[in-house]
């Protein structure tokens, strides 16, 4: 009953919540000084921020189930009307460890519209999804989720299959359900095996901190054009899971490059399916 | 059993009137309220934990302990879920016996069975868990402590230490209380990765630890395709009664049926979403929720076990 825990935990390993056993943990005390005004310093270099309803929405559960693993997508809403793109969104959780989650750089011509993956959460917290539009200007939306203990919940619960994937790559094509193929969106997914390590589990034998070992640079391209970048930080969950909606240009295959902190490349390709699930 | 239990309650305040007074076994232990128990078969107490979350309310009591008692020693079977709940047991040990207590056995890592380990932790003691035990206790006790800090209060976790066990169990081991032997199995990934199941031959009582629920949902803190894996092999233990780590004392194997069910389910439900390209987050409120008036704190777990589930079918 530890899953409980976890809940206000993560799950107790990551945070908060997690459940384990029977024993469950409610929720930790929000934090009420807010981070966000030295977040914008800090990121963002005090560049102006505007309300970005209407450009880009962020969804995720408000109370996340396994801090671990909290599911968030952040979809495009910028009118086709305006002329401007979005050319990248920074995913903020505002009391983690570290609060800069991720940052997508959307590929020029791949008309990403949605993209989708998996968080740990420290804490109750807010989280802030930054667009940057093709003018330079910065868009901001925000929402709040309860969760605690994703970042330092314990590492793998089953590790000896968490070492059988590590740097294991797959890729799945999906038709978009909402759309369908009329309008040419797709789809698809990228599973990364790698245990993200947030440097704020313990080892267990040695009792002390793991190191931080994660995936920092993941590159989508479909042939040579860039679908989609993320340059990722410590709060993307174990086993990087990225989702992402897009139009295919025709090209034959998808490639796809990660790094993680320690320099090691994984790469993998695909050829595109003309029709997904 | 009724029929024990029965006699049991009859009988219990003229044995423990007649003990405290014959043995001068300690009031002090007396006096610390014992833990309410029943003798689930001879020799074998049980004290049933209430189907709840941990609170600061039910002290962390919520998982089943118990100890068995032969003619040389006490082996006792998970200490609760607070620091207060081991006191409390080792004060109905002492009601009914003052052999030594040899063992203090963990079924696995998590708070509400190892909570109460400091107070059984003296000399003579010896602490016996699954061979991945330290290493569970080791990443996640301090992690436990913190969080039950804030959710039970400082009265009930201050006391709480994590005591890793001494004597690891990789396949079986046998313990030798007097004329009475304790089976111990250690399990692969499954509930957790540190499950643990304690076997006394003499009555065919069978501690399930955590691999067991009944009435309360099956949490799943491992592996849901490995807890599958091990069912088969859990039902055939030569066991006729099982003390589940949540739930009631129940006949076994049939005590298997529910848990096997619901879990069978839960897997079924997330491979159709995975197969049909369906995010994540649809497992949180759909999966197995056939099963949802069956269990108590169904909405408590559910929805972490098929997350976790899904993130583990997945990669099938």
């Amino acid at each position: 009953m530890l899953a409980r825990h976890c809940r206000f935990l993560l799950v107790a390993g990551l945070m908060t919540v997690t459940p384990i056993g029977a024993g469950s943990i409610q929720a930790a005390t929000p934090d009420s000084f807010d981070p966000w005004p030295g977040l914008v310093q800090d990121i963002f270099n005090n560049r102006q921020i505007d309300e970005g309803a209407g450009i880009v929405a962020i969804e995720m559960p408000y109370r996340a189930e396994d801090a671990a693993i909290v599911p968030v997508t952040l979809r495009i809403t910028l009118s086709p009307a305006d002329n401007r793109r979005v050319v990248a969104i920074t995913l903020v959780i505002d009391q983690n460890p570290a609060p800069m989650a991720a940052r997508f750089e959307l590929g020029q011509d791949s008309s990403v519209s949605e993209i989708s993956t998996r968080i740990r959460v420290n804490n109750y917290t807010d989280v802030h999804a930054v667009a940057e539009l093709s003018d330079g200007k910065l868009y901001m939306t925000k929402t709040y989720v309860k969760a605690s203990g994703g970042c330092s919940a314990p590492a793998a619960k089953n590790a000896e299959e968490a070492k059988a994937r590590l740097g294991q790559i797959r890729f799945r094509q999906f038709a978009k359900a909402t759309d369908g193929p009329q309008n040419g969106t797709r789809e698809a997914q990228i599973m990364i095996g790698h245990p993200n390590n947030s440097g704020l589990q313990m080892d267990q034998l040695t009792r002390l901190y793991i190191p931080a070992f994660f995936i920092n640079e993941l590159r989508i391209w479909q042939d040579d054009t860039l679908v989609l970048a993320m340059q990722g930080g410590i709060s993307i969950s174990e086993d990087p899971n990225i989702r992402f909606a897009y139009v295919p240009n025709g090209a034959k295959r998808v490639r796809v490059e990660a790094r993680d902190t320690e320099g090691h490349l994984f790469q993998g390709e695909w050829p595109v399916e003309n029709s997904g699930i | 059993m009724q029929l024990w239990m029965t006699l049991q309650m009859i009988t219990r305040p003229l044995i423990l009137a007649g003990l405290l007074l014959s043995s001068g076994l300690s009031f002090a232990h007396a006096q610390q309220d014992a833990l309410p128990t029943s003798e689930v078969a001879p020799g074998v107490f049980v004290h049933a934990g209430a189907t709840e979350l941990m609170t600061k309310e039910n002290e962390g009591a919520i998982a089943n302990v118990g100890f068995v008692i032969g003619s040389n020693a006490v082996a006792v079977i998970d200490t609760g879920g607070s620091a207060r709940e081991g006191e409390r047991l080792l004060a109905a040990i002492r009601e009914r016996t003052d052999k030594p207590i040899r063992y203090v056995i963990n079924t696995h890592a998590h708070p509400d069975h190892v909570f109460g380990n400091a107070a059984f932790d003296e000399n003579g003691t010896r602490f016996v868990g699954h061979k991945n035990l330290p290493q569970a206790l080791a990443v996640r006790g301090a992690f436990y402590i913190d969080a039950f800090r804030r959710i039970m209060g400082g009265d009930l976790i201050d006391k709480v230490r994590i005591v890793e066990p001494t004597l690891l169990v990789d396949g079986t081991l046998t313990l030798d209380l007097g004329q009475r032997n304790l089976i111990l199995r250690a399990w692969p990934v499954a509930h957790s990765d540190s499950d643990l199941t304690v076997l006394d031959e003499q009555t065919g009582t069978l501690f399930g630890g955590d691999l067991v629920f009944l009435a309360h949902v099956p949490v799943v803190d491992g592996s849901i395709r490995g807890w599958l894996k091990v069912i088969d092999e859990l039902a055939a233990l030569p066991a006729q009664q099982v003390v589940p780590g949540h739930g009631p004392v129940s006949n076994w194997p049939a005590a298997l049926l529910d848990e096997r069910r619901y879990l069978e389910k839960l897997a079924a439900d997330i491979r159709a979403l995975v197969a049909q390209g369906k995010p994540i987050r649809s497992a949180a409120d759909t999966a197995a929720f056939s099963e949802r008036s069956r269990w108590k704190l169904f909405d408590d777990y559910n929805a972490r076990n098929a997350t976790a589930a899904f993130s583990e079918i997945e990669w099938e």
